[in-house]
């Protein structure tokens, strides 16, 4: 094999060079617990309060605001449940779409075992959220909101402003799931009415483990973890300090070159969209054509399966990923593709080539090539193809 | 990947994949839902299996168990195709993940699905086939 192409960066990104030095001296050098009251351990709470103060000014955000989680499922998890035991009294009822991350669907499907109850809005053919549903759907008892800015399967970003100002004309919380959206998408939590929002390190090229949750002056929330005085009392365990400087550093490069990666990103992306569609019959793009991440592709090849395509894609050395059934070990595609109204079979064939800053065009040319070779070799193979030729 | 050698190798370069326009008989298991179907042709004389070809729609494992269940089966008698079972064709690919051992029920079934066409077909009765149901659930559940 003699190249490496890596196209699932919305699964996981490397940690780049300059956020991996300034992580460095945190794990032998300036090991200090932040807790404690020496010079060394006094490093450490520096280094943490900086990152915070990063995160903040990404988002628009006081440093106060900002609480470190060891990634985006804690924060997810931290949200939903915190919001919902904190305001039990209140009300029992928490809005959230069907096509989120699972950190939060699971979590939602937790608390109705709890006594809660959830609605799960739909979404349109691209996957973007009913608003009206949404305002259908807010009742005396509702106490939180929770939709995700922007999807990790298909990339369709959500119409959040419209959704924030929902959310506070009705007087309900309004949490957004930015994991993917973080680093892509100019956020204001203010501008934008969001109370509560999850963010992880990995996605933006640092450190996996480590992820944040921003919580709105005032919002009262229960902790997910007890124990120690870290974190304001809100989030106990001693702090991932290279961890949580990763994040911070990751977190000030994303927003500082993002015009410049989007317009990049962007124009890799509408040429492999393009590529495919010029090259490749029976196929679907997935998600919104215009309101999506810009580096996420989602293609589904009509007549083969995904686990399929991504074993070929392997061989070939490249790395991508898939909604297909066999890929996530359980029975059904992904519930995403389902919800915007693909048949399971189709959801089977799908194909996601999600980029990155490491992308180029030359990358972009093999993989086409190559996916058009290996499309074509597996529907020669499929049944389902046969049927399709033979009507026509 | 979570996959033995053999069944790379079956799935990089499947034998027998293909049709045969005068089989006597063919069978067709799965369903799309699902994401696997698999269909056998086998071209039978004097109770021997001449030949046979498969189509699959699905997975690595399902791609590698049609091809190996068709190498197991080529040259072989009736009685000896219907005795193949799932599990022997899994030994064969040097065992499959747990959660795709029912690609491997999915290959002894397209293979009694075909034998069953060509019993009707030509009014030969096989000893075996009555008490099967080629359910369209297809055992996902052993996997749990």
């Amino acid at each position: 094999m003699t190249k490496y192409i890596y196209m699932d960066n919305a699964a996981t990104t490397p940690v780049k060079k300059e956020v991996f030095d300034e992580m460095l001296p945190f794990f032998s050098e300036q090991y200090g617990n932040p807790s404690s009251v020496y010079s060394l351990a006094n490093a450490s709470k520096m280094a943490v309060e900086k990152a915070r103060e990063r995160v903040a000014i990404a988002i628009g955000a006081d440093k106060k605001e900002i609480f470190f989680t060891a990634g985006g499922s804690e924060s997810d998890n931290w949200a939903i449940k915190g919001i919902a035991y904190s305001q039990k009294k209140k009300g029992n009822h928490i809005i959230t779409t069907k096509i989120e991350h699972h950190g939060i669907l699971h979590t939602c499907q937790y608390l109705e075992k709890q006594g809660f109850e959830v609605t799960y809005l739909d979404v349109d053919e691209d996957g973007i959220v009913d608003l009206e549903q949404l305002r259908a759907s807010i009742k005396d008892t509702t106490i939180l909101i929770s939709i995700m800015f922007a999807n990790n399967e298909i990339g369709t970003i959500q119409p959040i402003k419209e959704i924030g100002k929902i959310a506070k004309e009705n007087d309900v919380l309004f949490h957004t799931d930015a994991v993917q959206a973080m680093g892509h998408v100019k956020i204001d939590v203010n501008d934008l009415n969001i109370d509560l929002l999850s963010m992880s390190a990995h996605k933006i090229y640092g450190p996996k483990g480590v992820g944040a949750l921003y919580i709105r002056r005032g919002v009262k929330i229960d902790p997910l973890i007890s124990g120690g005085a870290q974190e304001r009392n809100k989030r106990a365990g001693t702090e991932n300090v290279p961890g949580i400087v990763g994040l911070g550093k990751a977190v000030e490069i994303a927003y500082e070159n993002m015009e410049d990666s989007n317009k990049k990103l962007i124009n890799l992306r509408d040429s492999l969209i393009k590529k495919i569609e010029d090259n490749i019959d029976y196929i679907r793009l997935n998600g919104h054509r215009t309101e999506r991440l810009p580096g996420n592709v989602n293609f589904s090849f009509e007549f083969i399966e995904g686990e399929s395509l991504l074993l070929s894609l392997d061989m070939v050395g490249i790395a991508a990923s898939s909604g297909s059934a066999c890929t996530s070990g359980s029975l059904d595609p992904s519930h995403v593709l389902l919800s915007i109204g693909l048949p399971h079979e189709i959801a089977h064939g799908s194909l996601r080539l999600s980029l990155g800053d490491f992308n180029t065009e030359d990358e972009i040319d093999y993989v086409v090539d190559k996916l058009v070779t290996i499309v074509d070799r597996l529907r020669q193979m499929s049944p389902l193809y046969d049927r399709i030729k033979g009507e026509n | 990947m979570m996959y033995s050698d053999k069944v790379m190798d079956h799935f990089t370069n499947p034998r027998n994949v293909g049709e045969i326009i005068d089989a006597d008989g063919i069978g067709e298991v799965g369903n799309a839902k699902c994401g696997d179907i698999m269909r056998m042709y086998l071209k039978i004389e004097d109770g021997i299996i001449e030949d046979v070809k498969f189509k699959t729609f699905g997975c690595g494992s399902a791609i590698a168990s049609s091809s190996m269940a068709t190498e197991l089966i080529k040259g072989k008698t009736i009685d000896e195709a219907m005795r193949l079972t799932n599990k022997a064709v899994a030994d064969a690919l040097d065992g499959l993940p747990p959660v795709k051992m029912h690609c491997s029920v999915l290959a002894e079934q397209a293979i009694k699905s075909a034998l069953l066409d060509y019993s009707k077909k030509h009014n030969i009765h096989i000893e075996g086939l009555e008490d099967i149901n080629f359910d369209d659930d297809h055992h996902h559940d052993i996997e749990e």
